[in-house]
């Protein structure tokens, strides 16, 4: 049986800030939703601690559908972070 | 069935209405949107704005806000078209375009179109300029006010 993971991306300046576009994870203990999981990575370093701060405004999508801290998350989802949108 | 595209190259607004409108003799009316790129932004001069979007998303949120449209409006068809990558001032960056039987259709689902999708569409602009700066557009709360005139009561 393969490892639950979740597959992660960044977008616009998150990605730029990370220095990262995507990276998969295995879903860490007590992370079954979004709010979980952004406190989970802002604990990780100092740089998920930065795009993640107060007052910064993040997005996030769960298998390319708008979700919010309470959007439940399993093994296998497709985890995206982004700023508010801009195109248009 | 709404048109949907993402790409990079320039859009043809004459071969896009053409395509909408070819054989029907039942539109009355075409409301059309094109965004470009404004050179000005906050008092500095613009070199170039990249586009980045998610790929795997964009076209589905698209999608959706047509769908959004059709639902609301009667609409004879619909085209969604918008640019990724970099473009220079002047270049267009979206088209709308919605065909109705009259034109208050037209002319809503048009306006509708661009504001649900400048507030829902997975895109993000970066403006660079000949300074060398460069830095991510931020949302406005304009658009917002613009996109929330749609909101349904209830």
């Amino acid at each position: 049986m393969s490892a639950p993971s979740l597959h992660i991306l960044y977008f616009a300046w998150l990605r730029e800030r990370l220095g990262l576009g995507e990276e998969c994870l295995m879903l860490p203990e007590g992370v079954d939703t979004v709010g979980t999981l952004i406190a989970w990575l802002r604990g990780r370093d100092d740089r998920y601690g930065a795009i993640f701060a107060d007052g910064r405004v993040v997005r996030c999508a769960v298998n390319q559908e708008f979700a919010g801290p309470d959007t439940p998350l399993a093994a296998g989802d497709e985890v995206a972070f982004f700023p508010p949108v801009t195109g248009g | 069935m709404a048109r949907v595209v993402v790409q990079e190259a320039a859009f043809d607004l004459g071969a896009e209405f053409a395509a909408l409108t070819a054989g029907r003799r039942d539109i009355g009316g075409i409301g059309a949107f094109v965004g470009t790129v404004r050179e000005l932004s906050g008092g500095q001069r613009l070199e170039a704005m990249t586009l980045e979007h998610y790929p795997a998303m964009t076209a589905a949120s698209l999608s959706h806000i047509a769908a959004e449209a059709e639902r609301r409006w009667d609409l004879l068809g619909c085209t969604l078209i918008h640019r990724i990558g970099r473009l220079e001032p002047g270049a267009p960056i979206v088209l709308v375009l919605a065909a109705a039987a009259h034109r208050d259709a037209a002319l809503a689902a048009t306006g509708f179109l661009i504001d649900w999708l400048k507030t829902r569409a997975p895109f993000w602009k970066k403006e660079c300029f000949a300074d060398g700066d460069a830095h991510w557009v931020e949302a406005r709360a304009e658009d917002d006010a613009a996109a929330a005139r749609w909101s349904e009561p209830g």
